[in-house]
């Protein structure tokens, strides 16, 4: 059986076979960090520190880059992260109410995970797809689009009994 | 195969319509009613044609519905598959989609150059492109044309850069041209954040080539041998057709060493971003593919003389290099037989908001906003009044129907006000406030502002306070000066173009709805959003 620390071995092993591949390419670090999160879910402090070492810049540099980008999270979210879209073109259509309708029914604050670690909400500024407003992404793909505050429940059941 | 087919036509425009989640819920419906054994649901490509909905044909029938919503699908299901009655009211002609002209029937015809192939080939099939004219421009300017002339013939079209700046194109490229350096590169900007706008993420995924043709054709112009394009983290689709057509292109000899066999190299990546917008400004842009934070940089040195790792540097926008191919086959003449004077060839618009039709049209410059609404549109939703644009983006203007009429292109901002920017055209009803707009937009601004220089980073925090005391009724009418001088300031004191553009929505929001603005100091709301309370609300209004 697979102990966490195989598992947590493995997925550095993961990241070392893409640095690897990338190295010698100049300005490569965002790059690496995207990979990063993917493998990880979110960047603890530990895999900067990692990442600062095997690319031979300054661990300052990386938290700075890290802080300065909406996409890197360096705590722990849902496993179903849900975007919520408060562009203008989503606000005119609703969007704010859908937002808020995620926060009662699922009695989280913004960006902070539920209980159960199935869902955080995030609140974002357009995702590209606004001819479908107001709109929600759920993790990295599925979107959905003219939504009613009144379908988020069931959106949400479906993801709960995946 | 089962008796009973239902093919959901899956495009890049269909699915902004919600084409995979019909077919989701095709596919739920019909196990739901039992007729798991008798029908299947399948994707297909386009049908070739755009539509304010997604197309469906049932077959052996032989029968196209446009559906619009769950519950068309629904009537669909219930009616045809489950009772065998074809739904009328839903139904489009076959001989139409077959000629490709449902557009017609309602929406005037489009003049598409850029959205030339988009929708109609497989995008990630490169014979396609190869069979619509594809790199014999590129072909055209490495035989024929020697680096000046394509510069001449990019000159003399007129084309303007279609990021919203709308600098001349040809002008980039010859300053680029002209200084001297052993490495030189070509950007793509392909970071679209602009709540709005979704454009140059329809271009990449329904023809990634166009874009790398017309990136190949400016860097033998300038003389560089490497480029990157830089897209948006969250666009995963236009990140994999991307990869893909770079892959293919270098398979075919279209990309990479002594292209065609001449001596001209070019070689492309692609960079993510990371969720910033200030790093679609072209400076920051560059910071962030140097590997850092995406601050922009002082100007000058501008890009042609110093860009990417100090090097001479042509950036340029998606729907730019997608209109360059065409340029150079067809010749400058042709383009400026489209659009305007200023302001040559069409210009691809997203309609979005409370608009009946929400999606991208391509039309000539100098189309109005009105035509933009109401024939392409189909006007606004519900058959509500219409109170506000916003026109050309988020940094764009704000304007009431008095300017309609206006013709867009790049002179319309200084000549009447009313901006082209990125092309959105977000129209917005009676039921919104202006006020509580404002403050949506200021949001959205004082989030983004990297925080570099103070008049943006202070400016639009204060902005924003301001405006959310107006929408409480605790503003004074000194707060409505002082957000004209604060505007002011901005403008001419902020380091790049975020913070020295925020005064266009602010200001025209300011002059075109004073008398709104007004209203909200003697604690009236004329369209009854703002709540004047005292107590803080439950949470601040946006990040
Ligand atoms: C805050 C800010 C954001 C910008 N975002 C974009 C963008 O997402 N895409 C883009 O092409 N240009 C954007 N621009 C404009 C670029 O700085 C630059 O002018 C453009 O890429 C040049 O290409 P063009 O001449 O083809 O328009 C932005 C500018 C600013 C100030
Ligand atoms: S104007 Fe705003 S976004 Fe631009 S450099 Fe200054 S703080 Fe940054
Ligand atoms: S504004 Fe919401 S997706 Fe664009
Ligand atoms: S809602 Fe219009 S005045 Fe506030």
């Amino acid at each position: 059986m697979k102990t966490s620390a195989d598992l947590d071995s493995s997925l550095y092993q993961r990241l070392d076979d893409y640095i690897e591949s990338v190295k010698e390419k100049p300005g490569i670090l965002i790059n690496v960090l995207h990979k990063a999160q993917e493998i990880f879910g979110y960047l603890p402090d530990e895999v900067l520190e990692y990442v600062a070492e095997k690319l031979d810049v300054p661990v300052s540099k990386v938290f700075g880059v890290v802080t300065f980008y909406n996409f890197f999270s360096r705590k722990p979210k849902g496993k179903y992260q849900i975007k919520i879209c408060l562009g203008t073109a989503c606000y005119v259509k609703g969007g704010d109410k859908v937002f808020e309708r995620f926060l009662e029914e699922l009695e989280v604050e913004p960006e902070e995970p539920t209980k159960d670690g199935l869902f955080s909400v995030h609140p974002v500024r357009c995702l590209g797809a606004c001819s479908m407003a107001p709109v929600v992404l759920v993790g990295e793909k599925d979107f959905y689009g003219r939504l009613t505050p009144n379908d988020v429940p069931s959106l949400i059941k479906k993801y709960r009994e995946g | 195969m089962k008796p009973v087919v239902v093919l959901v036509s899956v495009d890049s425009n269909s699915v902004l319509k919600g084409a995979r989640e019909y077919k989701n819920l095709l596919i739920d419906l019909v196990e739901e009613y039992n007729l798991s054994s008798v029908v299947d649901v399948l994707e297909t490509g386009s049908f070739g044609v755009y539509l304010d909905g997604v197309l469906l044909e049932v077959l052996p029938d032989g029968i196209y519905y446009l559906v619009k919503s769950s519950s068309d699908v629904r009537e669909i299901v219930e009616e045809h598959l489950l009772k065998g009655r074809r739904v009328f009211k839903l139904e489009v002609p076959p001989e139409k989609v077959r000629a490709g002209v449902v557009e017609k029937i309602e929406v005037p015809q489009e003049t598409r150059v850029v959205l030339r192939n988009a929708g109609v080939i497989d995008p990630t099939n490169i014979k396609e492109y190869i069979a619509r004219d594809g790199y014999a421009a590129l072909a055209k300017a490495l035989t024929e044309m020697k680096p000046v002339d394509v510069i001449e013939e990019m000159k003399k079209s007129g084309l303007r850069g279609r990021g919203g700046a709308g600098f001349p194109t040809g002008l980039k490229w010859e300053f680029t041209f002209k200084v001297d350096a052993d490495q030189k590169y070509v950007l793509c900007n392909a970071d679209e954040g602009e709540p709005g706008t979704f454009k140059d993420r329809l271009i990449m995924e329904g023809d990634p080539h166009s874009v790398l043709e017309g990136m190949a054709i400016a860097a033998y112009a300038v003389g560089a041998n490497k480029g990157y394009i830089y897209i948006r983290g969250e666009y995963y689709e236009s990140v994999r057709n991307i990869r893909k057509a770079i892959e293919d292109a270098y398979e075919y000899g279209l990309l990479g060493d002594n292209i065609m066999g001449t001596d001209f190299s070019f070689h492309v990546s692609v960079r993510l971003g990371a969720g910033a917008y200030i790093c679609g400004e072209e400076t920051a842009l560059m910071e962030s593919i140097e590997g850092k934070a995406g601050r922009p940089r002082l100007k000058p040195p501008y890009p042609p003389v110093s860009g990417l790792f100090g090097k001479p540097t042509v950036i340029n926008n998606v729907e730019t290099f997608a209109n360059v191919a065409p340029i150079i086959l067809n010749g400058a003449d042709w383009f400026r037989s489209m659009g305007t004077e200023s302001s040559p060839g069409t210009k691809v618009f997203t309609l979005v908001g409370n608009v009946v039709n929400r999606g991208l049209v391509e039309v000539p410059m100098g189309t109005t906003v009105r035509e933009l609404i109401y024939v392409f549109g189909g006007g606004v939703e519900g058959g509500r009044k219409l109170k506000m644009v916003q026109t050309g983006g988020t940094a764009g203007t704000f304007i009431g129907t008095d300017k309609l009429d206006t013709p867009l292109d790049y002179d319309s901002f200084t000549k009447y006000g009313v901006s082209i920017g990125s092309g959105v055209i977000l129209v917005i009803d009676e039921r919104h406030c202006a006020v509580d707009i404002a403050k949506n937009v200021l949001g959205f601004f004082a989030h983004e502002s990297c925080g570099k220089c103070s008049p943006c980073r202070e400016g639009t925090r204060v902005a924003l306070q301001t405006f959310d005391r107006l929408s409480k009724g605790l503003a004074k009418k000194e707060d409505i000066e002082y957000l004209w001088t604060l505007a002011d300031v901005m403008q001419q004191a902020s380091l790049c173009g975020l913070g020295q553009s925020v005064p266009v929505p602010m200001k025209s929001l300011l002059q075109n709805f004073a008398d709104e603005m007004e209203a909200h100091l003697k604690k009236e709301c004329p369209t009854g959003v703002c709540k004047f309370v005292k107590e803080k609300p439950r949470r601040p209004v946006l990040r």
